[in-house]
């Protein structure tokens, strides 16, 4: 098993061919945009690849230590140009390929018009355990 | 076995070690070594006296406990077996846990944390689940906790208040894993409001008990958030309310007002109303001005502007409004409701996204971007 991370952005992946703003579905299709949200974790979980979820707000800041005894240094909220990082998951799964299909599942959410959003999300391996057992 | 009969003993039993002679912390670890074998050995071999049960075993591994210790140190046993004769009876064990657990030098998370396992018996493991931790960080908050208190003395008289803060805070953290906090909040400051004659005790007590009676109407059966005005009122619980609405008039005639009792019953009048339609505004609005008056917060003074807006017309809840902070959270999403009620539903739905935006929690992200995608739809005729 491989554990991988499905990144989902606010801003900074390449735009999603559905690209229209949430506020601007229809409320049905925002429940429906939601209810497979959930649906997709509770599978996940019933499959047994399901280890974490988590949504992050939009503010943010960068920091950074500035010197002894000085206070740290701020930057932000991000500026509209940066990378903003809303929200992911992470699985436990098989192969790589799964981790493929399950993220292509993900993007596959309906938005506008109910069709899918086809948006962009990350995936990202994790590096693994040392190998107890090594030739 | 009956856990929640368990857990109410604890308090005392820890309370029992330490007239006895134990330190707080730990007496404390030893009641939970006790609870522990309590919840292996029981099953099988109840017996006669829980309490006294609990007792015998928590003071034997208080006993081994403090006997590995001195060794340890490699001094001279200094404890008997014989327990030394306790000090005043009078004072209520558990209300001096309470007041200990919830002592002004601790964090809020800390005393949190030390109140769920001294007082209410939860594990470490149960509050670590709770509050979406793990069960090492939680063991060491606790471990932290009971060593910045012990330097209280045991029989120290507390503050009330600081007891009332943590209980509502552990009441406010809602449920998840498997121990339902709110509930919990509502046993401990039951337990609380049997023991001292605190109107804001039973204050807090009528709030949570009103508020706890809303809960199966507040979130639909896809997990949305249901706002009051929208609430199917049949599945309030009565016999929650009835009980809510006893507990806080008991309270106020007593004419000592206080901030949970001016809140508890603007929750009365909410619950009093059988269709929304029919909620009494405008008392609700002198209570609000009795609560911003108690305590000056904005928040009061947030809240107070959308019930002059239901009482007085939306025009009125804008100017009770203006004066207030833009950043205080949901400031934005009161201002969407108000326009909206007002009908300019353009600039309503532009504050819902906002509101969105900045809102505190997933299911108040969701409910407000449903209400600018309603209102957006309604634009586009």
């Amino acid at each position: 098993m491989a554990k991988y991370l499905l990144l989902k952005h606010y801003r900074g992946a390449p735009a999603s061919v559905n690209d229209v703003p949430m506020e601007q579905w229809t409320p049905e299709e925002v429940s429906a945009h939601i209810q497979y949200m959930r649906d997709f974790a509770t599978r996940l979980e019933s499959t047994g690849e399901f280890v974490d979820e988590q949504a992050l707000s939009s503010e943010g800041t960068f920091v950074r230590y500035d010197g002894e005894g000085r206070p740290p240094i701020t930057d932000g909220p991000f500026a509209e140009t940066k990378d903003l990082i809303a929200g992911w998951m992470v699985i436990d799964v098989d192969t790589y390929e799964r981790a493929l299909e399950l993220a292509g599942e993900l993007s596959a959410a309906p938005g506008a018009g109910g069709k899918p959003i086809h948006e962009w999300l990350e995936v990202r391996p994790f590096y693994g355990e040392q190998c107890t057992v090594t030739e | 076995m009956n856990e929640p009969l368990l857990r109410e003993l604890v308090p005392a039993v820890i309370g029992v070690l330490v007239r006895r002679g134990a330190d707080f912390a730990a007496a404390e670890d030893a009641v939970q070594e006790a609870l522990a074998e309590a919840v292996r050995v029981w099953p099988d071999h109840s017996p006669r006296d829980p309490k006294g049960w609990l007792v015998t075993v928590a003071w034997r591994k208080f006993l081994d406990a403090a006997r590995a210790e001195t060794s340890r140190r490699n001094r001279e046993v200094r404890v008997e077996a014989e327990p030394v004769p306790g000090q005043c009876e009078a004072v209520d064990d558990t209300l001096q846990l309470y007041f200990l657990c919830a002592h002004p030098s601790l964090t809020p998370a800390s005393a949190v944390a030390l109140t769920l396992r001294a007082v209410g018996g939860l594990t470490t493991r149960q509050v670590a689940q709770a509050y979406l931790v793990p069960e090492a960080t939680m063991a060491q908050r606790i471990s932290r906790a009971k060593r910045t208190v012990s330097e209280v003395r045991f029989n120290q008289p507390g503050d009330v208040a600081t007891v009332l803060r943590v209980l509502y805070l552990v009441f406010n953290e809602g449920y998840s894993g498997d121990v339902d906090l709110a509930a919990e909040a509502i046993r401990l400051t039951r337990q609380l409001a049997a023991k001292t004659h605190h109107e804001e005790v039973a204050g807090l007590l009528a709030l949570m008990l009103l508020h706890h009676a809303r809960r199966p109407a507040r979130t639909g059966a896809d997990g949305r958030l249901v706002p009051l005005a929208e609430q199917d009122r049949r599945l309030w619980d009565t016999r929650l309310i009835a009980e809510g609405v006893d507990v806080l008039q008991a309270a106020l005639a007593r004419d000592r007002l206080g901030e949970f009792q001016a809140q508890a019953a603007i929750a009365a009048l909410h619950a009093d109303a059988q269709k929304a339609e029919e909620t009494d505004w405008v008392q609700i609005v002198e209570w609000y001005d009795e609560l911003v008056r108690l305590t000056d917060s904005p928040v009061a003074r947030l809240n107070r502007a959308v019930a002059v807006g239901e009482a007085d017309g939306p025009r009125a809840g804008l100017a009770a409004l203006a004066g207030l902070d833009p950043a205080l959270p949901r400031h934005s999403a009161v201002l969407a409701y108000l326009h909206e009620r007002d009908g300019d539903l353009v600039t309503a739905a532009r504050l819902y996204a906002e509101a969105a935006r900045s809102a505190p929690s997933l299911p108040e992200l969701e409910h407000l971007t449903r209400q600018a995608a309603r209102l957006n739809a309604r634009l586009r005729g």
